[in-house]
């Protein structure tokens, strides 16, 4: 019998490496240049979130959320926001619903105006990157603008919103949604045609249909297979249900298609934004039960009834009744879950947070078998790996 | 659907909540229930979306284990619910599931679950070396060791935690709300003794 000597080198990629999005550490096995196993070591940005969840109360849960994905933060006290209305038992106002669809899709478009030049900055384009951050900077005002955060907003709150849009944000959020298509279309022009692109992104890392729900991959990795799933549109939630728009799915799977459906889901996301602020009425943007939501800073001026919710709000919290939820959002990424239980107190007994990057992550030992080494680049960015929410 | 589901052996209390149902099962009978949960054509629980645990120290069975499934041509989510003791182990589903791999042994590594044949069931989001099982009620919330880059020893090292105030856990909750609405001396107006 003929002995073959397996020439393999192993190697370790990260945890400190531009293209592995954060702190991804990966031990590669390579046979020549082509990738025989990629093993990833995650957890090096764990903090314990579930864990500081359950003490705290419900209200001061929801800045953790901002912090999971801090690429979009708004979507996913989204989630939180919801499951814990669910267990509540409340129904938040028509006007927050839309705010938050507005700001939901605003942060859909920040995060896709950050993965696509990410993603094009690690196989070869540095320009895109210089023209979204300034665009992304324009729509972190209208984050601030209503939050006074650019990032770490803790905006949707159970029960509504934080505050009102302040005055005239309709007529500039109009304003501002007239040109970003013209922006897309020349980031496109960039892009979409481009030569090194194409080479480094078509064919690369293709996932079938059956493997993409097998692996319980959600959100642009799912539709770039051909699964028409979207949650906004399956599963409704808040002002989604009033709102018209396409589900953009890819063909194949590949690098290329996810790259293709995060551009038409920014195009969706602007015709989304524009009917709500068609549709959005005057009128109050979170339920009116003050024990629930704090009372207005000048009714505690006055009577002592608001002042001691107030301090009661903020002390011990909301009493939430014993259940559990799971309730979940289509964040940029994909299907965002909070898994809820509680035990009637004011703190959470058990927040689990499915993240979609985690099992996106998982698959990448899949995705990446067989193919070079510098592919391995192209597929993290496609996934849009964030570490905040995969190591929680 | 809820018909379809009461009919499979080993499965209790089934509830239903918008799109969402919620189950209880027997932990023995777990591989083939999610094999019929995915096959049943009615049924069709293709995707598992989530593994995880809740840790109730006082009660027998320790940990609630939650399996959520959602069925993509059927548009449902399902809760599923069993009860696990502390040293128990349970049969792993990365045989139906293939995307149960990293979530048991998420599982595995927060609650020290044990899943029986999990084809690498190693420790995922905590420290390499790392002891203890940081979601259960009785691990401590600041941990058990802290690190920093020690200059003499040019390296990191690992110290037990030292905290400069006590761990501090207010508890602000309202003795009043939720009380038993009781007087002293007033059970006979209840009929109590």
């Amino acid at each position: 019998m003929k002995e073959v000597e397996l020439n393999t080198t192993t190697i370790n990629f990260g945890p400190q490496h531009p293209a592995a999005h954060g702190v991804l550490r990966l031990v590669v096995e390579l046979e020549g240049e082509v990738v025989q196993r990629a093993e990833p070591h995650i957890g090096l940005l764990h903090r314990g979130t579930e864990k500081l969840i359950e003490y705290k109360t419900y209200l001061q849960a929801v800045p953790y959320f901002d912090r999971l994905d801090y690429v979009s933060p708004m979507c996913q006290e989204h989630a939180f926001a919801l499951a814990t209305e669910n267990l509540l038992g409340i129904n938040v106002p028509e006007r927050a619903k839309y705010i938050r669809v507005i700001f939901a899709e605003i942060t859909r478009i920040l995060n896709h105006l950050l993965n696509i030049p990410a993603y094009a900055a690690d196989i070869g384009a540095v320009t895109p990157f210089l023209w979204c951050f300034e665009e992304r900077e324009k729509l972190l005002e209208f984050h601030e603008a209503v939050s006074g955060a650019r990032f770490h907003a803790a905006y949707f709150r159970p029960g509504g919103v934080h505050q009102d849009m302040p005055e005239g944000m309709e007529g500039k959020l109009f304003d501002h949604f007239k040109t970003l298509p013209k922006f897309i279309d020349d980031l496109e022009s960039l892009l979409t045609n481009n030569r090194i692109l194409r080479q480094r992104s078509v064919d690369i890392g293709i996932i079938s249909k059956s493997e993409a729900i097998e692996w319980g991959c959600s959100g642009p990795v799912l539709r770039s297979a051909g699964v028409a799933w979207d949650l906004r549109r399956s599963q409704p939630y808040d002002a989604y249900d009033q709102v018209d728009f396409e589900v953009p799915v890819g063909k194949k799977g590949d690098c290329f298609d996810r790259y293709l459906v995060r551009i038409e889901e920014m195009r969706q996301s602007i015709s989304i934004i524009n009917q709500c602020l068609n549709k959005i009425k005057p009128g109050p943007i979170s339920i009116e039960d003050n024990k629930i939501t704090p009372p207005k800073r000048n009714q505690m001026k006055k009577s002592m009834e608001a002042l001691i919710h107030h301090f009661k709000l903020f002390t011990e919290g909301y009493r939430v009744p014993a259940g559990q939820v799971y309730s979940a959002v289509e964040a940029p990424k994909g299907e965002f879950g909070v898994y809820l239980v509680s035990d009637g107190s004011s703190k959470p007994y058990r927040c689990k947070i499915r993240a979609p990057g985690f099992a996106h992550l998982q698959t990448l030992d899949h995705l990446s078998k067989g193919h070079l080494m510098a592919d391995i680049a192209a597929i993290l960015g496609s996934l849009d790996i964030v570490f905040g929410e995969i190591d929680r | 659907m809820i018909k379809i589901l009461t009919k499979i052996d080993g499965i209790n209390n089934v509830l239903e909540n918008n799109n969402l149902f919620e189950i209880e099962f027997e932990k023995n009978n777990i591989i083939k229930i999610f094999n019929e949960f995915r096959d049943n054509t009615e049924l069709n629980f293709n995707q598992l979306l989530d593994i995880t645990a809740v840790d109730y120290p006082s009660r027998e069975f320790r940990f609630d284990l939650i399996y959520i499934l959602q069925s993509l041509t059927k548009n449902k989510k399902i809760i599923l619910k069993t009860f696990i003791k502390e040293n128990e182990n349970i049969e792993s589903i990365t045989n139906i599931h293939k995307s149960a791999d990293w979530y048991e042994r998420e599982c595995y590594d927060l609650f020290g679950i044990e899943f029986i044949n999990h084809p690498d069931l190693r420790r995922i989001m905590t420290d390499y070396n790392f002891e203890g099982y940081p979601l259960r009620k009785d691990f401590p919330l600041t941990g058990h060791t802290e690190v920093r880059y020690d200059d003499l020893e040019k390296k990191v090292i690992y110290e037990p935690v030292k905290l400069t105030q006590e761990f501090r856990n207010f508890d602000s909750e309202s003795p009043w709300e939720g009380m038993e609405n009781k007087l002293f001396g007033d059970e006979k107006s209840t009929g109590e003794n």
